[in-house]
């Protein structure tokens, strides 16, 4: 039975295959064809998921035995790959499976008629399997190899509309930031293997717990690794690439910011958890990178005026609640304060939990996001409004989304952002405090979000008339609505070893009351200056003006990054300097030196035009003497 | 007598240029069927071959030996192993895809086939050749067809490139053929597998043993090509004809990287030892400068040629790593390097022919008007920028395991580590051209620009199913080199 696992990956595989190999080029009459291919490949995923997932829970120790293939073997060198079933591969195999399901049922409304058709679905089939495969792999090389799989799938996806220039830019940024990520997650994982001569999780995990691998050593191990999710999970320093990436269709983006790509960094820092907590610096800076990158984020997302650009930035702050939930408690495990075996679980139990209830709601607003645009044609929430009234649908489920994320209990996104902040009042006081104040900003900027795009009255042009989105649309929003709600009812916490929680007894807490002031004071400032208008979002404007154009400038990152740093110091700096330095030293000098050889060349040439043949002739010829002359000679 | 396989395969392409300069009517379909079905044969048995051979031996197959210049000692000395048989196929396919990439040629099509034929021959025969001084001959085969094909029917500054090509190989084979004599003159054999046995640098002392290395090497470094000796390249490769671009990258560089493994650490395996550190710091510079320098190409074709310094730069690191799993990963990165950097040029000329333009700041949007040159051009890109599932993944990764790991050469792990930074810079370059050649709005410059046609899709899927195969499954000829690389450690203990 365990090959079966294998199928859970190969079967999107194979539709992307089937899709690329078959449809596209001989069936492409039929568009129709690769979503239904699509839809039975990752539906059938899906179901066996969830018979790996009950398997899982039956399992002694919730992990089940997989095989192990051999891949390549060169001297003593042997590299195997196979797959690793246990419990947060079960979690995440879940997440990835229904939200892509969702999404690809969605898709079907939103990608009508695009010419592209059968190339979404194909890619589409590509992102989920890859997804899949890095869930389930049980080493770092296999690991890596569909880590760059779904960082390819993105490029793709992100740049599915390669005719738009910013498509096409923002395609080759994420590909290439995430792959700055990459290059030390490459480097930690050959530095590894040259220190243990294996790629396997579960052995290098060991390893590292008995302290065969510790020190220095490890702290640079870990923090190679940890650079490869901070590329792929968009974590400052490297998370300018994700609020470009909303230059794909929607439904991508969905797909992207909720189960694939970005949820793969948090994965791998989950899944090397026992690894990487076992270095103070390493788990410390996970901690400290994940918490700066939540309140970073935040407040730029308080300005933004783009519907998907708010929404990405909230996504890049969620996520650093979740590497701020994984990096406390591994503080606490590196100081010794946890248990050993109880903190391991839990930090993975703290910072997947989130991840798992965050999927759902985010890939919900994204929905909403794209039905908003779907009749509004735009994305510029200056240019909505009013849409309540004629798309309640959208409306209503964006409504359960927002409050989810905000963490209203007692809805899906309070119960992981819960158990966040509380670890981070244990272990990180400070990062508490900036986790809490970002629990302000979350609900003020996605209820300024509601309020400029929802409420009101409609401010774009007259002559769209608004309409709520398909059946086809609409249904996997409800869907995505009733998870945002009952999703943190779930017993995963418990499963994945981390802490119960029960549904009234989260309300004792201070913390939770806390928290839950602060949201409601987030949107009940959204409510007065955008809904009611009592402060006037144009004086405040002013007022802080010189705050404003930084945040809104995104802190000038972008410019930094790709003027300053990618043009002027490297391509017309340091390029430009070894450029000229080949044209005019390496290969001067050279043409210097043979100018003798050249000039006599041009004189042979003179003498001889278009007897070129003759000309080569008397090279062979020559070569014959000089081998003649061995000959007689020799 | 068995069934002298080599000098069929070596031979065959030659055998073609002869019956082509015959052919009684110069009809140029004709040319074309004859030139194709020669290298098609040469091919076909280069595959049997492949099947053949015995992938438990280390020794060479398929061996020939017969006296050649007895006064000289000198032999017809065939054989290959498993460094040198990847290569051959790899030859014999580039060479059938070399005529039909030449499909369209027009001017003096008799002559240009001839040469091509010819050139085929002389590069098989490089890989074959278990005598050096064979393999000197065979060697400078090459050097006229090359001169020929680059300034007849080149463009741009044809003549110049091609003299520049000429003259830097002859300069690399002055100093390599004296590097041979010397070697001659104290061993008294030619015969490359005695020479290797010999254990000749310890007995010739280290001065003259360290010359006659470095004489070699030259060679190799010019062919290769190594910094500072690669401005010959670019100019070359831009300005030849796109077949001969595809030859000339696609497998006369290996000939350089061929020649280091074959020659000069089998035979001075100590002297290599004592100057990688020297010789990879070299390579580094190839990736990092190549790279660096292929960025600011606006010339599609040169930018693919500079793209091909940088990543020559790992073969010679994964060389002169001297473990065995790196100098596995250089030869299987030269294989891939072939069939990706072939594909490259050959969609490079293929575009040109369409749109008559190469300068990437004005194309654009052409993945709308050619939907399959997009998708292969893409695929070539992204396994020459390392991406998992491709043969450049599976090489590049092997060389950088392989030199991570190696005790042969102090500091290895950051120098493989600076190399490993390479992989950002070719995914830039790449994504960026690929960007800027086929994203963004259709221009109207290319209206009604046609897409590949089914000989050109053809034999780009090929290419793009080969690369695919040995990026999934590198076993197919890693453990074929393997064999080969052993013998050549054997010395290090």
């Amino acid at each position: 039975m365990p090959e079966v696992a294998l199928a859970i990956f190969l079967l999107p595989i194979f539709s992307f295959v089937v899709i690329s190999l078959i449809i596209r080029p001989f069936l492409n009459k039929r568009p129709q064809l690769s979503w239904y291919v699509t839809i039975a490949s990752i539906g059938a995923s899906l179901i066996l998921s969830l018979w790996m997932l009950v398997e899982v829970i039956k399992a002694p120790g919730h992990v089940l035995p997989m095989p192990d293939y051999q891949w390549l073997v060169i001297g003593d060198t042997s590299i195997h790959l196979g797959v690793m079933a246990d419990s947060l591969a079960a979690v995440m195999l879940i997440v990835v499976t229904v939200v892509s399901l969702v999404v690809q049922i969605y898709s079907r409304g939103y990608m009508h008629g695009d010419p592209g058709y059968c190339r979404y679905f194909a890619f589409m089939s590509l992102f989920t399997g890859s997804m899949l495969g890095l869930v389930l792999a049980d080493n770092l090389l296999f690991l890596f190899v569909f880590w760059e799989l779904v960082g390819l799938c993105s490029y793709l996806l992100i740049g599915f509309w390669f005719h738009r220039p910013e498509a096409a830019r923002a395609a080759t940024k994420a590909f290439i930031v995430t792959r700055i990520g990459d290059f030390g997650f490459l480097a930690a994982i050959l530095f590894l293997y040259a220190k243990t001569g294996t790629f396997d999780i579960g052995e290098l995990q060991h390893l590292a717990l008995v302290g065969a691998i510790g020190g220095t050593a490890l702290t640079w191990a870990a923090i190679g690794i940890f650079s490869g999710a901070v590329g792929k999970s968009a974590q400052f320093p490297l998370h300018t690439w994700l609020p470009d990436a909303m230059e794909g269709p929607t439904p991508v983006s969905a797909l992207i910011h909720a189960a694939t790509m970005v949820a793969a960094g948090v994965f791998l820092v989950a899944r090397l958890f026992p690894m990487i907590a076992s270095s103070y610096e390493a788990i410390m800076t996970v901690a400290i990178i994940g918490g700066f990158t939540a309140i970073f984020a935040a407040t730029m997302g308080m300005v933004m005026n783009d519907f998907k650009r708010i929404l990405a930035y909230s996504t890049i702050s969620q996520l650093g609640y979740m590497m701020l939930g994984l990096g406390v408690v591994g503080v606490g495990v590196a100081r010794g304060a946890v248990a050993l075996e109880v903190g391991l679980a839990l930090g993975v139990a703290v910072g997947i939990f989130h991840l798992f209830n965050h999927a759902f709601f985010k890939a919900l607003l994204f929905f909403g996001a794209g039905s908003a645009s779907h009749a509004t044609g735009t994305f510029d929430i200056r240019e909505m409004g009013g849409l309540r009234k004629a798309m309640p649908w959208t409306f209503a489920t964006f409504l359960i989304g927002s409050l989810s994320i905000v963490g209203i209990w007692p809805l899906a996104g309070f119960w992981g952002k819960e158990q966040i902040l509380s670890q981070a009042w244990h272990y990180a006081p400070i990062l508490f405090y900036l986790a809490m104040i970002t629990v302000f900003m979350t609900a003020f900027y996605m209820f300024r979000l509601l309020f400029l795009a929802f409420g009101g009255e409609y401010r774009g042009g007259a002559h769209v008339s608004l309409r709520e989105s398909p059946a086809v649309m609409i249904v996997p929003m409800v869907l995505l609505a009733i998870l945002s709600v009952v999703s943190g009812w779930l017993p995963i916490s418990e499963f994945l070893g981390g802490e119960s929680h029960s549904f009234f007894g989260a309300l004792a807490s201070p913390m939770a009351w806390a928290s839950l002031l602060l949201a409601a004071l987030g949107i009940l400032l959204a409510y007065a200056i955008y809904s009611k208008k009592w402060i006037s979002a144009e004086s405040m404007r002013r007022r802080f003006a010189p705050l404003y154009t930084i945040v809104s400038r995104k802190y000038w990152f972008d410019e930094l990054y790709e003027n300053v740093f990618v043009v002027r110091i490297l391509v017309d700096g340091i390029f430009a300097l070894f450029h000229w330095f080949d044209d005019h030293i390496v290969d001067g000098m050279v043409n210097g030196i043979a100018g003798g050889t050249i000039a006599a060349g041009r004189e042979i040439r003179r003498l001889q035009t278009g007897q070129l043949q003759a000309y080569g002739l008397a090279i062979f010829i020559g070569i014959l003497a000089i081998i003649a002359f061995f000959m007689i000679f020799g | 007598m068995s069934i002298p396989y080599l000098s069929i395969i070596i031979f065959l392409p030659l055998a073609g240029a002869i019956a082509i300069a015959l052919l009684p009517r110069a009809d140029p379909k004709r040319i074309k069927l004859t030139a194709a079905f020669f290298t098609l044969l040469s091919l076909v048995l280069a595959i049997a071959l492949f099947f053949m051979f015995d992938r438990s031996l280390a020794g060479a197959q398929f061996v020939e030996r017969v006296g050649w210049i007895p006064p000289l000692n000198a032999h017809y000395f065939l054989g290959i192993d498993g460094l040198s048989l990847p290569l051959v196929a790899l030859t014999a396919l580039l060479g059938f895809i070399a005529v039909l990439v030449s499909w369209k040629i027009e001017l003096r099509v008799r002559e240009y086939f001839v040469w091509l034929l010819v050139l085929e021959t002389g590069i098989l025969g490089v890989f074959c050749s278990l005598d050096l001084l064979l393999f000197f001959l065979f060697w400078e085969v090459e050097i006229l067809p090359m001169y020929l094909l680059i300034s007849i029917w080149g463009t741009g500054r044809k003549e110049y490139s091609a003299m520049k090509f000429v003259v830097y190989t002859l300069l690399g084979s002055a100093l390599m053929l004296a590097g041979i004599l010397l070697l001659y003159f104290h061993a008294g054999t030619f015969d490359m597998v005695e020479l290797a046995q010999l254990g000749l640098g310890p007995a010739l002392g280290s001065l003259l043993a360290t010359a006659i290395f470095f004489l070699l090497f030259f060679g190799y470094a010019v062919k290769l090509p190594l910094f500072p000796l690669h401005t010959w390249l670019p100019d070359a490769h831009t300005d030849a004809p796109t077949a001969v671009s595809v030859i000339l990258a696609g497998i006369m560089l290996k000939m350089g990287g061929y020649g280091m493994i074959r020659i000069c650490i089998a035979i001075f395996p100590q002297i290599a030892r004592t100057y990688a550190p020297l010789i990879i710091v070299l390579a580094l510079v190839s990736i990092l400068y190549g790279a660096a320098v292929t960025f600011r190409q606006r010339d599609l074709k040169r930018l693919i040629a500079y793209s091909s310094i940088s990543h020559m730069g790992y073969v010679v690191l994964g060389l002169f790593a001297l473990s065995q799993v790196s100098i596995s990963g250089a030869t299987l990165q030269m294989v891939s390097h072939g069939l990706i950097i072939g594909l490259l040029f050959a969609l490079a000329g293929l575009l040109y022919d369409k749109v008559h333009e190469r300068d990437i700041t004005r194309l654009g949007g052409l993945a709308r008007q050619m939907p399959i040159m997009v998708v292969v051009f893409s695929v070539a890109g992204l396994a020459a920028l390392g991406l998992p599932g491709t043969s450049g993944f599976a090489a590049e990764f092997l060389v950088f395991l392989g030199s991570f790991r190696s005790t042969m050469v102090a500091g290895i792990q950051i120098y493989t580590v600076i190399g490993v930074l390479g992989l950002v810079l070719t995914a830039g370059y790449i994504l960026w051209m690929l960007q800027r050649v086929f994203y963004g709005p259709p221009k109207a410059d290319y209206e009604g620009a046609a897409d590949a046609g089914k000989l050109e899709t053809f034999y780009a899927l090929v290419m793009v199913a080969l690369i695919m195969l040995i990026g999934i499954y590198p076993r197919i000829l890693t453990d074929v080199i393997n064999m080969g690389v052993l013998p050549i450690l054997a010395p290090f203990g």
